[in-house]
């Protein structure tokens, strides 16, 4: 039965080639966006360097202080001391890996002006996160108390400050007019792993600002990491119980909302989340929305199609209705042709996505972004296949099934 | 074999009624060959499809084999159509993108049977037309009384007991229409296969055991 299907689909196919082009363009133009659209976000929220300890590691970004009365707040990054002072005392973590947000430094190189976008960060942070080290080393807690001038660089800014030399430590680069020696050279961090990305690193201790000073909001954040991934939960408690006894220290807010949050969690608070809500629902219920949005046009599309499709077939549906098809077997009938002419889409779809993602690759479109079709983003291409398919197929099919037999035979 | 009692067909429009088939009453016997003759619009074709339950009859009774089918739901019907019906049209309903061999095991494929049996039986009723050498061409490669061997062929594959035929020579000469004719004759002398022909053919009609004839829907003969 099947490859009677089979075979019928692919003669029907073949036979209004403009029709079947619309149809599998549509199908394979959309499963390709949605494929690479796919791929980026997994990109965005698999684990990846050099943050590969996501499974034990909860993120601390904001603080929110609110004035509930009047209705107003203030959010920023965190302070450095919120973390000395508060977090490095929980007993359920290991170790904090503590970052200030990207500063941008001009230095001009031959007459060619380079930004470099430096971060302060403390020892742990190269222990939390794994920086893969090309030349040299971190610098160690001594070097960080005694304030030492040194820097962990970029392989990129490496080659765009000192230009095309085997090894860099030990000698300067200046950044708002500091001098720093270079201990380390790592390599690039895509520019999807924002928290992570930089051209500089340096000691907190050498920043301007003062680390010391007891606020709440600053400019840093911080990976929380436990001893194991079973501690996560534990972690999170403990730090959700902590909060309630900081001290707000404000008397113009009421509230206070600082959250360690699950990789995911911690960026969804930052699009649709706020203190109180980390935006998960929001997020997956918008994402959902437009991507059934984005389906639903080519689906439509293929909907209409499939209807002249069909009833150009009426005779044969007549025929088939006549020597012992019932309503519901033609139903399926119809639904398993769609389904392959949408698998047979969803290949073509494929293809053109690996294309799309080796050319993004390849013509480097985004900085150390590689992406790549992986087994997640094949799943649900899958799954987007069967939606279409479906979709598409039973809304024709049970019109078609519908057909008076004897009308269906004159229509010839 | 069939039992029609008082069948009427009414076709409604928004202003019209037209009443295609008026209060006939029918009794065909197993292993009868009956004609239905009549001119254009006289409400032939409608009786046939009521009589192979493509069409239901606006009052009236109908009894195949012993069973009253104007209850049955459709998964019933089509398996009913399936077992017991063949149908042959004049314009034969070929499906086009099908090869011959696969045009005539249609009907199996609504049935339990596997592939290979499907093809064995397929093969064995294209051999009883004559086409045994054309199971892998297509529709469009045959001439109009080889298609209408291959309708006949897929009408009496599933072996059903009644085969109705709408003007199954309508479309064709009159050599290849004999040719068809002794096919039926054949299949309703040796198989004892019921069948029920509507012709325009007064000479095709006079093989048949009994000629029925129509007009204005009504029995007149």
């Amino acid at each position: 039965m099947l490859r009677n299907y089979f075979k019928i689909a692919i003669a029907v196919l073949k036979r209004r080639k403009f029709f079947t082009f619309i149809s599998l363009f549509g199908i394979s133009f959309t499963l390709t966006i949605l494929m690479v659209g796919t791929a980026f976000l997994d990109k965005v929220i698999s684990p990846d360097y050099p943050d590969y300890k996501r499974e034990r590691s909860l993120y601390v970004g904001s603080m929110e202080l609110q004035n509930s009365k009047e209705g107003w707040l203030n959010r920023s990054n965190v302070s450095f001391y919120f973390f000395d002072h508060y977090v490095s005392r929980l007993k359920s973590v290991e170790k904090i890996g503590i970052s200030s947000y990207s500063k941008a430094s001009n230095a001009y190189i031959n007459k060619k002006k380079i930004v470099i976008n430096y971060k302060y960060t403390n020892a742990d942070y190269w222990r939390v996160l794994e920086y893969r080290f090309l030349e040299g080393k971190p610098y160690a807690e001594q070097q960080i108390l005694h304030a030492e001038r040194v820097a962990v660089i970029s392989k990129a800014i490496k080659k765009a400050y000192f230009g095309d030399v085997s090894s860099v430590v030990g000698q300067y680069i200046s950044a708002d007019e500091v001098n720093y020696r270079v201990i380390g050279v790592v390599d690039n961090v895509a520019k999807t792993m924002r928290n992570f990305a930089g051209d500089m690193f340096l000691p907190y201790t050498v920043s301007k600002e003062n680390y010391k000073k007891p606020d709440l909001m600053g400019s840093y954040s911080a990976v929380l990491l436990a001893r194991s991934k079973a501690d996560v939960p534990k972690m999170k408690l403990e730090f959700d119980q902590m909060m309630k006894k900081v001290p707000i220290g404000n008397k113009e807010f009421d509230r206070l909302y600082c959250n360690a949050d699950y990789f995911f969690a911690s960026i969804t608070r930052g699009i649709t989340g706020d203190g109180k809500d980390s935006g998960i629902t929001k997020a997956v219920s918008v994402l959902v929305a437009l991507v059934i949005l984005f389906l639903l046009l080519p689906t439509i599309n293929l909907v209409n199609i499939n209807i002249t499709r069909i009833m150009e077939r009426s005779s044969e549906i007549g025929v088939r209705k006549a020597f012992g098809a019932s309503s519901r077997t033609l139903v399926y009938q119809f639904i398993v042709e769609n389904m392959i002419l949408t698998f047979l889409g969803g290949l073509l779809g494929l293809l053109f996505s690996a294309l799309m993602i080796y050319f993004f690759n390849s013509w480097n479109l985004m900085d150390g972004v590689r992406l790549s079709l992986n087994f997640s983003v094949l799943m649900y291409s899958f799954l987007a296949c069967v939606f279409f398919g479906l979709i598409s197929g039973v809304y024709p099919a049970w019109r078609m099934s519908r057909l008076n037999v004897v009308k269906a035979l004159k229509a010839q | 074999m069939i039992r029609l009692q008082n069948i009427e067909k009414v076709y409604r429009t928004d202003t019209v009624e037209t009443l295609a088939v008026n209060g006939i009453s029918l009794d065909i016997a197993k292993g009868e060959f009956l004609s239905i003759m009549g001119p254009s619009g006289c409400g032939k074709s409608t009786l046939l499809n009521i009589m192979g339950l493509l069409d239901e009859p606006s009052r009236g009774t109908i009894r195949i084999a012993g069973q009253d089918v104007s209850s049955f739901s459709d998964q019933r019907l089509a398996r009913f159509r399936n077992e017991q019906l063949g149908f042959i049209f004049q314009s034969y309903h070929l499906i086009n993108d099908l090869q011959v061999l696969d045009n005539v095991e249609l009907p199996l494929l609504y049935r339990s049977s596997s592939a290979r049996e499907r093809r064995d039986l397929a093969a064995e009723a294209l051999e009883k037309v004559g086409l045994s050498n054309r199971l892998k061409h297509f529709p469009s490669q045959l001439s109009g009384g080889q298609r209408q061997r291959v309708a006949i062929a897929r009408a009496i594959v599933g072996k059903p007991q009644i085969i109705l035929a709408d003007e199954p020579t309508g479309n064709l000469d009159s050599a290849m229409g004999n040719e068809i004719m002794d096919i039926l004759i054949n299949l309703n002398q040796n198989d004892g296969t019921t069948v029920v022909m509507v012709t325009h053919d007064e000479n095709m009609a006079n093989k048949t055991h009994r000629l029925v004839r129509l007009f204005d829907g009504s029995q007149v003969q």
